[in-house]
């Protein structure tokens, strides 16, 4: 309660003191008149506002451009007053900056379109350049970096004089270059030093700016772009090698994870599992209806709901694989045909279900803020989804091997496999251990329904685009070899992405079929072939 | 000995599920025919399982919505409408299959349906064969007047010309990527805009065209060369004619790469309000799609065909999109045009459909036009956080659609006429029926 009536004595204060400090620009017109703009809903009125008020100095221009730029400026389209609704969910008149208790009827957001929010940034670029946060600054100076605004230049140099933080030191100097390059009544060797700058920033970023400078310059200008562009050009050729490598393991990552289940139903136990892409996709359904409860329940633990739906979707997954093996899969062993045709019934099957449980329509998963977002290493992106991604599917990987080498189910899984009627005379439960052998391979799937959530669609399709690429890896890994389905998901991802820039996504996808068809000529068994008794069993 | 019992024990029950699914039918279909006589049927072709449900189911529901509407204000000429629906199930041979079905078997009177392009292509002869109307309410590509079909959704100069024509004005953009999908709708719409592109002084190098296949998920290469392609210091923007599920995994490497809409526009033609129901938009604020209805435009009218279908699907939050609004229009007209000619006859009522007039969801009137295409307003939407479109430009009046483009040589003498000329591909150089096409 207290604290309340301090609060609004404070803002009572700031608006006065407000009001009466800037009494005189605002009776003079000007600021208040480009304000009212905002209330007429019209682009090209809000442009002419947001320069207005950008340009006027009113300490008021930056609260009202950030609030545009968050989409909490509003407007009375009758009485044309425009109000701020603040962070804190308090309300001032924009114009005065007076405090205003409730907001009028029939107000409307200020509209924004692309055009108008480049405006805005270039303009809250230059109004928080001198801000005390140190991000902001660095914010400020790239997208003054961007507009080479030359309006700009003497608040830059004055930052710039007084930075004491590296990288935004080295944000302004860049930000200085390129408005120098840009303005007309600089002198040459000014500007040289401007290229040298922009050319060690050395990114697509620096070299839009260098390649927009146009060809009338003068000769030594001229001369020094190019050599700046070629050497950023050939600089990025290399970067876009690495950059290729990266995207070939990030999608190696996501093949592998999508068939480490499939290495174990198809590869271990031998069964042609259509329905294992429709596994993944329950999985993926799982975590929407975990992220589902979270959302209404519990909104607080959103960002670990990834790491409540792994353990869930494995259960619900591995569950229903058992089911299906003991209910159908049992029946059919040693007979592939059947096996496949059972199997691919089961998946449109599971597919329908799925539609009529949750509807036909894309469901929506959110990304935790962990795993949203990208960083620059050196000049390639790398987002956070596909790094975890990779993690996650060397972690399952690794568990797996682990599981299969040193706990006594892995041993009886390797029992059975390789020579059944011996595991069952030696006490082995071999039914059990089939049902358990399969329900671990879909409890997988189930898994990596989790991690795909997060990059593909979660509709009932999205097991479907798994299935190809999942046999694909398995069949050129070798089946029944987990190392096999590991070099052979990293090797197509990489091969994939080393062909996509050349021959384009569609050729580049039959590229590689031919490519494994080819290699399966020669090699039937895949890369690594198992070898001994346990080949003919 | 205990599987075997258990085995015959289900056979048994088998059986007489069998016997009873068998009667139940009998008794339907019975009851069916018994009431065939004083209804009017109305054939619904719409994939409600496979790759196309996640869009089609929608349509089948909107159709579904119209004849209850219909038939609560007195059905037509004093009969109730019926609604046969049937599954061709995203599978493009079944689509004909069904619709000889409907066609022959329930003698509906009318078919609404169709998504993709290539089910359109192949019911095409069966609708010719036997003389049947189809009502196709989606975008497509164009080159294509057919007597049998009405074509309720945007045709290129509806869709792509005005989008990319408000890139070039508004947003300055001088280079382009066409991004498409591997299948017809993307390639003939990326030959007419590029063909409209170059007679617009935009040169070879600045025009980037992009396929991929279907459900294409992995974007992280197409996304840098995006980001690459636009780094040339002119202003670059996106037209996506991406279709389907690989939308989501394409905006999500876009938000995560950070590619901003004020950098990089993307302007799609297939992404719409159900589309982005299934993503989080924040990340694509001011990417822009273009179409002729958005369930942002306030008119009273849209108003209330949201709220009777909201309180319908007995979902608060269910959306609308631009093909339902297709359907809305087509299914008015054909209603008219059935009522001015007092029969279903299809060949009194294709007759009598051109120049029918129908109110659209956004406070203007269209038209059907004598090539079977109607006229319609374009609007360009902006995507705003809560996933719905916030419409930045729209064309000042209704645009006729063109059934054969003009900016393709193969066709820009083309046109459609099925009143005075009775043809649908009638060139006007050398004034004779037939010329590209059939």
């Amino acid at each position: 309660m207290s604290t309340n009536i301090i609060d609004r004595l404070r803002a009572a204060v700031l608006a006065l003191l407000l009001t009466v400090a800037f009494a005189a620009p605002a009776l003079a017109g000007p600021f208040e008149d480009a304000v009212a703009k905002f209330a007429n809903d019209d682009f090209s009125d809000t442009a002419a506002a947001v320069e207005a008020v950008a340009a006027s100095g009113n300490p008021l221009a930056l609260p009202i451009i950030s609030a545009l730029q968050e989409g909490r400026l509003v407007a009375d389209p009758g009485s044309k007053k425009v109000f701020v609704k603040q962070a804190d969910g308090k309300i001032i008149d924009a114009a005065t900056g007076a405090a205003v208790d409730k907001l009028p009827d029939g107000v409307a957001d200020v509209r924004l379109n692309n055009r108008l929010r480049r405006a805005v940034e270039a303009a809250l670029g230059s109004l928080t350049l001198l801000s005390p946060d140190p991000a902001r600054r660095i914010a400020a100076a790239q997208s003054v970096f961007k507009s080479h605004d030359a309006n700009a230049l003497p608040v830059v140099e004055e930052a710039l004089a007084k930075e004491t933080n590296r990288s935004a030191k080295a944000a302004f100097t860049e930000a200085r270059a390129a408005i120098l390059l840009f303005k007309p009544d600089v002198s040459e060797a000014d500007k040289l030093d401007a290229i040298a700058v922009v050319k060690a920033k050395g990114d697509q970023e620096a070299m839009a700016l260098l390649t927009s400078l146009g060809p009338d310059q003068p000769p030594l200008i001229k001369t020094a772009v190019a050599g700046a562009i070629s050497s950023i050009q050939s600089d990025l050729a290399m970067w876009s090698m690495v950059q290729n490598a990266w995207y070939g393991i990030s999608l190696g990552s996501v093949l592998l994870l999508a068939a480490i289940g499939l290495a174990i139903t198809f590869g271990v136990m031998g069964v042609i599992n259509m329905a294992h892409g429709e596994m993944v996709m329950i999985g993926a359904y799982t975590t929407f209806v975990v992220q589902e409860v979270i959302r209404t329940r519990y909104p607080g633990l959103f960002d670990v709901s990834l790491l409540i739906a792994v353990p869930l979707a494995f259960v619900v997954a591995g569950a229903i694989g058992v089911a299906i093996e003991r209910g159908i899969i049992r029946f059919l062993y040693g007979r592939p045909l059947e096996t496949l045709l059972a199997t691919w019934g089961l998946s449109l099957v599971l597919q329908q279900a799925v539609r009529t449980a949750f509807g036909p329509t894309n469901r929506e998963v959110g990304n935790p803020s962990w795993m949203s977002g990208a960083f620059e290493l050196g000049q390639i992106t790398i987002t956070y989804n596909r790094l975890w991604i990779l993690v996650f599917t060397l972690a399952v990987f690794g568990i797996l091997l682990a599981m299969l080498r040193y706990t006594a189910l892995g041993l009886e899984m390797r029992a059975v496999t390789q020579n059944r009627r011996m595991a069952a005379s030696m006490g082995i439960a071999t039914s059990r251990v089939d049902a358990l052998t399969f329900g671990l391979g879909s409890g997988i799937a189930g898994i990596a329904g989790v991690a795909l959530s997060q990059i593909d669609n979660v509709s009932p399709n999205l097991g479907q685009s798994y299935i190809i690429d999942s046999f694909m890896v398995v069949v050129f890994g070798g089946v029944g070899n987990l190392w096999g389905t590991l070099v052979g998901a990293f090797t197509l991802g990489i091969a994939n992405k080393f062909l996509e820039p050349v021959a384009g996504a569609v050729l580049g996808k039959i590229a590689i079929l031919v490519l494994i068809i080819l290699f399966i000529q020669k090699r039937p068994r895949g890369l690594f072939a198992l070898k001994g008794r346990a080949v003919e069993a | 000995m205990l599987i075997q019992l258990t085995h015959e024990i289900a056979t048994m029950t088998r059986r007489r599920w069998l016997a009873a699914t068998a009667g139940l039918v009998l008794g339907l279909a019975a009851f069916g025919d018994a009431r065939a006589q004083d209804t009017i049927k109305v054939g619904v072709l719409h994939s409600l399982s496979g790759t196309m449900a996640i869009s089609e189911t929608t349509l089948k529901d909107t159709i579904l919505f119209l004849i209850e509407e219909q038939n609560k204000k007195g059905g037509v000429m004093g009969k109730k409408l019926e609604a046969v629906v049937v599954d061709p199930a995203s599978n493009w041979p079944l689509f004909a299959e069904k619709a000889r079905e409907l066609i022959t078997k329930d003698k509906v009177s009318v078919v609404f349906g169709c998504w993709t392009s290539v089910s359109r292509k192949s019911v095409l002869p069966v609708f010719k064969e036997l003389n049947s109307i189809l009502f196709y309410p989606v975008q497509y590509e164009g080159e294509e007047s057919e007597r049998n079909v009405f074509y309720t959704g945007a045709a290129p100069n509806q869709q792509a010309i005005p989008a990319v024509d408000y890139l070039m004005k508004d947003e300055k953009v001088q280079r382009w990527v066409l991004a498409g999908t591997d299948y017809v709708y993307p390639r003939t719409t990326n030959k007419i805009l590029e063909a409209y592109l170059k007679s617009k002084g935009v040169k070879q190098e600045d025009i980037m065209i992009n396929y991929t296949p279907f459900g294409h998920s992995d974007w992280q290469t197409i996304v840098a060369d995006i980001k690459k392609f636009g780094s040339a210091g002119k202003k670059t923007a996106v037209v996506s004619t991406i279709n389907g599920d690989a939308n989501v995994p394409f905006y999500k490497e876009l938000g995560n790469q950070g590619i901003k809409a004020t950098d990089i526009p993307v302007v799609a033609f297939s992404v719409g309000e159900e589309e982005l129901a299934g993503i989080d938009t924040k990340p694509l604020l001011g990417h822009l799609a273009a179409w002729n209805y958005f369930q942002s435009i306030k008119d009273p009218e849209n108003e209330k065909f949201i709220k009777a279908w909201q309180a319908y699907t007995k979902n608060p939050k269910r959306v609308t999109n631009d093909p339902m609004e297709a359907h809305v229009i087509g299914f008015d007209m054909w209603v008219k045009a059935v009522e001015k000619v007092k029969s279903t006859d299809p060949d009194k009522v294709i007759d009598a459909l051109p120049g029918i007039e129908a109110k659209n969801l956004t406070g203007g009137t269209s038209k059907m036009l004598p090539n079977h295409h109607i006229t319609k307003p374009v609007f360009i939407g902006e995507i705003k956080a809560n996933g719905q479109f916030d419409v930045v430009w729209k064309t000042p009046g209704l645009v006729a659609g063109d059934a054969w483009s003009k900016e393709l040589d193969g066709s820009k003498d083309l046109i459609g006429d099925w009143v005075e000329k009775k043809c649908g591909n009638y060139n006007t150089k050398t004034n004779k029926c037939g010329g590209q096409g059939s």
